[in-house]
């Protein structure tokens, strides 16, 4: 797999910075296969931006740019996010 | 405070370094005090960002070693040998010191007493920082859950917290420790680097249903948990925190 | 509350450098980071293409032999990162795009890089011709290994890095643009340096 790819836990901070919640315990779908796990374990690989992976069929479940003024978040790969408020 | 969803942005403060103290000759705790600090969990990490003269910047994750106390937040750090920025934390900075910092951060790798068990730690290198908090938790709550640590490293020399590990010994803590490289004369515990054998002979069976903490080298958290998937194991019991090839 | 100033702090970067060299923004690295938006793919030798489609008269092919058959030369240029680090005469050794294109009729205006592993980026056909663009197999006089795009990348000099697409394994020539991988998600459509294009917008 790869000693880059590190789990969603690695950007808590980040996401938490984001979302103003703290995500890693969020409970993701993954559009691509349908395996449910939470942020904090899936698959994060560092490039220009953020890519988080899903660790059973690794389709991109979600893409995060970002600079001081704005966020940039593609979902596309996450089928539903579930969250405790 | 269990079970509730952490609210708010974090934000960058100062924290001022108190204390340090060498564990190993790699290997260096330091003690900070972060004003208006609201307590963490065991496994949580804070994030730490440099700034240089010129503007540039770069920021990294340091797990939280201590149990809560007060405003005290202790990390512990290896020194990688063309490290950017561990040299500078063990090297370089002095109490009195301020950098920035913020957290306490994750939901998602960590362990209070209320989690229940049998809990099974399993650590590679600098990967015990997190698991030593979950350790310190337990003990300062005067919890006995069952807990068992596999403890992976090079040799005797790089195993940190050594001492307080024996102590805390004992009271439902078991310590195993894995020396991969080399061993003090008459050691009779593990001398190799950990495998689904060693796992299987250490940890608690399926049938308990135990809580895994890996933490460590990717390649050594990956190994670990294929391994005990291997073995039985609910893939969802076992929750892993990678470092990365070198440490965070 | 602005960043404070982390006393004794360098960084690990190189010094004496000419600052007319680094775009704006940018610090130089001596390291090579190794950045990446998934897993390190393994292509055999024995199984790698690289062809160029889409709006041509007649897609072009090249296995592995056919490929390192073709004139290469050596290339040293600074590479700039939209991640803020700039390395500075990186010398690799490539094909340059211009002889894969050699006596192609196309319409097309863009071009789309495509990888193993899904990713892609876009540029304007003109600037991966007249000497700006090449696909390269060597680094520093070594193999260019897996981590850093091996067996093959693009390299696109006047553009950041994410715009010189790792794992290459074709070009698709088409005469509407195509936002690629980080182009559809904040980066910058065109990515060019010294005007800081990093973010869409800027």
């Amino acid at each position: 797999m790869g000693e880059l790819m590190l789990d969603g836990n690695a950007i808590a901070g980040f996401l938490q910075e984001v979302f103003a919640v703290e995500m890693t315990t969020a409970i993701g779908t993954c559009g691509g296969c349908g395996a449910a796990g939470p942020v904090g374990a899936v698959h994060l690989y560092r490039g220009a931006g953020i890519v988080l992976r899903c660790p059973h069929c690794n389709n991109v479940l979600a893409k995060i740019v970002k600079n001081d003024s704005q966020v940039w978040i593609d979902f596309q790969g996450i089928r539903t996010l579930e969250l405790a408020v | 405070m269990a079970g509730t969803a952490l609210r708010g942005r974090l934000t960058w403060q100062l924290a001022e370094l108190v204390e340090a103290v060498a564990e190993t000759p790699r290997v260096k705790t330091i003690v900070f005090d972060v004003p208006g600090w609201p307590g963490h969990r065991a496994g949580q990490h804070v994030d730490v960002r440099l700034t240089a003269e010129d503007g540039y910047q770069t920021e990294r994750s340091y797990s939280i070693a201590s149990a809560p106390v007060g405003t005290r937040v202790a990390l512990t750090v290896q020194r990688l040998e063309d490290g950017e920025v561990s040299p500078y934390l063990t090297d370089e900075l002095r109490p009195g010191d301020k950098i920035e910092l913020r957290g306490p951060i994750g939901g998602y790798f960590v362990w209070e007493p209320s989690q229940g068990g049998p809990l099974m730690l399993v650590a590679g290198g600098s990967g015990i920082v997190p698991l030593m908090a979950m350790i310190r938790t337990r003990a300062a709550a005067g919890d006995d859950t069952e807990t068992r640590l596999l403890y992976s490293s090079r040799s005797q020399d790089d195993a940190i917290y050594r001492d307080e590990l024996e102590r805390l010994s004992g009271n439902g803590l078991t310590v195993v420790h894995a020396l991969t490289e080399s061993q003090p004369p008459g050691w009779t515990s593990y001398a190799r680097r950990v495998d689904a054998e060693m796992l299987a002979e250490v940890s608690p069976s399926p049938a308990e249903r135990p809580r895994f903490y890996a933490c460590g080298p990717t390649p050594f958290v990956e190994a670990v948990a294929e391994s005990l998937v291997r073995l039985g194991h609910d893939t969802q019991a076992i929750k892993t925190e990678r470092f990365g090839a070198t440490g965070r | 509350m602005a960043p404070i100033v982390s006393r004794g702090f360098r960084g690990r970067r190189a010094a004496h450098v000419d600052p007319a060299r680094i775009p704006p923004g940018q610090y130089v690295t001596a390291d090579f980071p190794v950045l990446s938006a998934g897993p390190t793919p393994h292509t055999a030798l024995e199984s790698w293409d690289f062809s160029i489609v889409g709006e041509l008269d007649e897609p072009r092919g090249w296995t592995w032999e056919e490929f390192r058959a073709l004139p290469s030369e050596e290339i040293t240029r600074d590479i700039h990162c939209v991640t803020k680090w700039t390395k500075l005469d990186t010398v690799w050794r490539g094909v340059s795009v211009d002889t894969l294109l050699e006596g192609i009729e196309t319409a097309a205006d863009f071009v789309i890089q495509y990888s193993d592993g899904g990713y892609t980026t876009n540029l304007p056909l003109e600037d991966v011709t007249g000497g700006k663009a090449w696909v390269v197999f060597s680094y520093d006089g070594q193999p260019l290994a897996p981590e850093h795009g091996g067996p093959a990348r693009m390299l696109v000099p006047q553009h950041y890095f994410w715009k010189s697409a790792k794992w290459v394994r074709g070009l698709l020539l088409q005469s509407a643009d195509e936002p690629g991988f980080w182009e559809t998600n904040g980066y910058h459509n065109y990515g060019e340096p010294w005007q800081e294009q990093r973010y869409a917008g800027d």
